[in-house]
């Protein structure tokens, strides 16, 4: 895709997103994003259900996510084209259903990188109390400044971003395994049956782990974002399919890692309070290890992650945005590429005021609740795209990149476990949920009503695919 | 098919379009937490400047030792208090639960509804009408 630039002389170019990127950006792209999810956010899941119950949780939401990467390499890697499940939703389920996935996409990212920048200004706060300094630290420059700093460089460039991610990521993966490997050794002393015992196991009951859902999420949220990078990887069929399992299942090693140190060390009250609690668990748990190499390392590593991921979530936001400029589904200003940087430079700029109003004034749980419910609502549309995926283009129609077994169980799973989190949300934060899908009701109205007008009908559909059954 | 033609939006009906986007987005995720209707029904039990750390469910030496660790050394402390006793409340409210259900899968049926209906004009104009 590529929008056209009057170039000196008259002479119209065509300007489009550069091919640069191979498997480990993409990998860097998915778990830079989501790698903060064991650095901060999780915890939550303690605070509504206990230790036990967040495990539980962390689990049953690796299997959502695993459904989700089956489902989405799969359509992915035909429908290879900037904007991920906005474009997919475009051409499978219809306008209005593409118009809510990227807004679902750029609410979930522009949260998380809000609640990234919240993390980064307490860290800052907690690096300035231990270094000595006994006044209330402002944490608003630290978080208006990472937020720009991220922008200016998704402004310059999609390469040196991703470069930056991919190395800042594998920086803070490797803090976790060392804290792990740590307790191997005896540097971190581990106290599970002391600190679970009694109430402390579950203590809130069967009900506890049903809630904990809610949070268990913010493990794995945002590493379908791998699909927004579709139209700028050199072999999208291998390349996404590739970099998106090879990213869950980092995910997964590294949950279950940071769940087994940090329950080991912290008791579960404090931990499971991100607010006023825990707020940086990891760095928390080396600060109570007594070894000054662990604190300043996890330390390192919470910024580096927040970092990542807010770069990531800046990346994926402003495409979704720009992709539906493009579309005229959002004003036509929105859908243009810098001339030099061939990036979305008004989308990225557009969203830096948003992901601030939110990082300046919101209590982090809350914050990370609303980027919670987006990528829900998004999980589920996933299911049904995938169905109507293969109902529309059976498989021996077009050629897929690569076809995910079992079909359609992945997808009942997937449909089952988003009513679990609905409902585990509803556990606590029901007014939050009936905002947010009250928001989608009224703006999909707006587009359905007035904004589809200024729409080309026909140019929607851009993929080289057959008509589909049934129309 | 005869093929759509999008009417021209001026710069001005494009800054209305943002400026209605904005303040949506604003309003759903702003309203809630200005309401003071956001966020869990998490509430601490009243400070007890006598408690003990029994009182408090610490009830084994690892836990009391984590809590020194973390700078708490007694338990006559409000904001250990606050962290400690708060807890959710998750009694379910039928109704509450109805309305939820109903908004989640109303929303969903409302735009795969409306999807369909401008799904089947892309298809047409894509690759013409059906004979």
């Amino acid at each position: 895709m590529a929008n056209a630039h009057q170039a000196a002389g008259g002479k119209v170019e065509k300007i489009s997103l550069l091919r640069v990127l191979g498997p480990a950006h993409v990998w860097a792209l998915g778990v830079g994003i989501v790698l903060v999810g064991e650095y901060m956010g999780w915890n939550f899941a303690v605070g509504k259900g206990g230790a036990y119950a967040a495990l539980i949780a962390c689990w049953f939401a690796g299997l959502l996510y695993t459904c989700v990467a089956m489902i989405d390499s799969e359509v992915t890697s035909t429908v290879a084209a900037a904007g991920g499940q906005y474009t997919q939703a475009k051409h499978i389920v219809g306008p209005l259903m593409a118009f809510n996935v990227g807004l679902y996409l750029v609410f979930a990212y522009t949260m998380l990188e809000a609640a990234n920048a919240i993390t980064l200004g307490y860290l800052v706060s907690q690096v300035a109390a231990l270094s000595g300094y006994t006044g209330e630290l402002d944490q608003t420059p630290f978080i208006v400044l990472t937020i720009l700093f991220l922008a200016w460089l998704n402004y310059r460039g999609v390469l040196a971003t991703l470069t930056f991610n991919l190395v800042i990521t594998a920086v803070a993966f490797i803090a976790i395994i060392v804290l792990f490997l740590s307790t191997l050794t005896g540097t971190t002393a581990l106290n599970h049956a002391g600190l679970m015992a009694g109430d402390a196991s579950l203590p809130y009951g069967a009900i506890g782990v049903v809630a904990a859902m809610h949070f268990g999420l913010w493990y794995y949220l945002g590493i379908e974002g791998t699909t927004q990078a579709a139209e700028e990887v050199r072999s999208p069929a291998r390349a996404l399919p590739f970099g998106t399992m090879a990213g869950i299942i980092t995910l997964l090693i590294a949950a279950t890692l940071t769940w087994y140190v940090c329950t080991g060390v912290l008791p579960w009250e404090f931990l499971g309070d991100g607010v006023n609690g825990s707020v940086a668990p990891l760095f928390d748990t080396a600060r109570l290890s007594g070894s000054t190499f662990l604190m300043v390392f996890l330390g390192i590593g919470t910024m580096f992650s927040t970092m990542a991921s807010a770069n990531g979530c800046i990346n994926d936001a402003s495409r979704a945005w720009f992709a539906m400029g493009r579309d005229h589904y959002l004003p036509q200003w929105f859908g243009a590429v810098h001339p030099k940087f061939r990036t979305p430079f008004r989308s990225i700029i557009f969203l830096v005021p948003i992901a601030i109003l939110f990082a300046l004034g919101a209590p982090l749980d809350q914050v990370i609740t609303f980027s919670i419910l987006s990528g829900l609502l998004e999980y589920t549309f996933m299911p049904i795209n995938v169905i109507l995926f293969r109902r529309k283009w059976p498989l021996d129609t077009i050629k897929r990149g690569y076809v995910h077994p079992f079909h359609p169980v992945p997808a009942i799973v997937l449909l089952c476990l988003c009513a679990v989190t609905y409902f585990a949300v509803f556990l606590g934060y029901g007014t939050q949920l009936i905002a947010m899908v009250g928001f989608y009701i009224v703006v999909s109205l707006w587009f359905h009503f007035w904004r589809y007008r200024f729409v080309k009908r026909g140019d929607q559909f851009t993929m080289p695919w057959p008509r589909p059954r049934g129309y | 098919m005869a093929r759509y033609t999008p009417p021209h939006q001026s710069k001005i009906g494009q800054i209305i379009d943002v400026i209605v986007l904005l303040v949506l987005i604003i309003g759903a995720l702003r309203l809630p937490l200005w309401l003071d209707l956001a966020g869990g029904a998490k509430d601490p039990k009243p400070f007890n400047p006598t408690a003990t750390w029994a009182d408090l469910g610490q009830d084994t030496p690892e836990k009391i030792a984590a809590y020194n660790a973390l700078g708490f050394d007694s338990p006559d402390n409000e904001a250990l208090q606050n962290i400690i006793t708060a807890r959710y409340d998750y009694t379910i409210d039928p109704l509450e639960l109805a309305i939820m259900i109903v908004v989640v899968v109303g929303y969903f049926f409302l735009i795969i509804r409306f999807s369909g209906v401008e799904y089947k004009e892309v298809i047409a104009e894509k690759f013409g009408d059906r004979k």
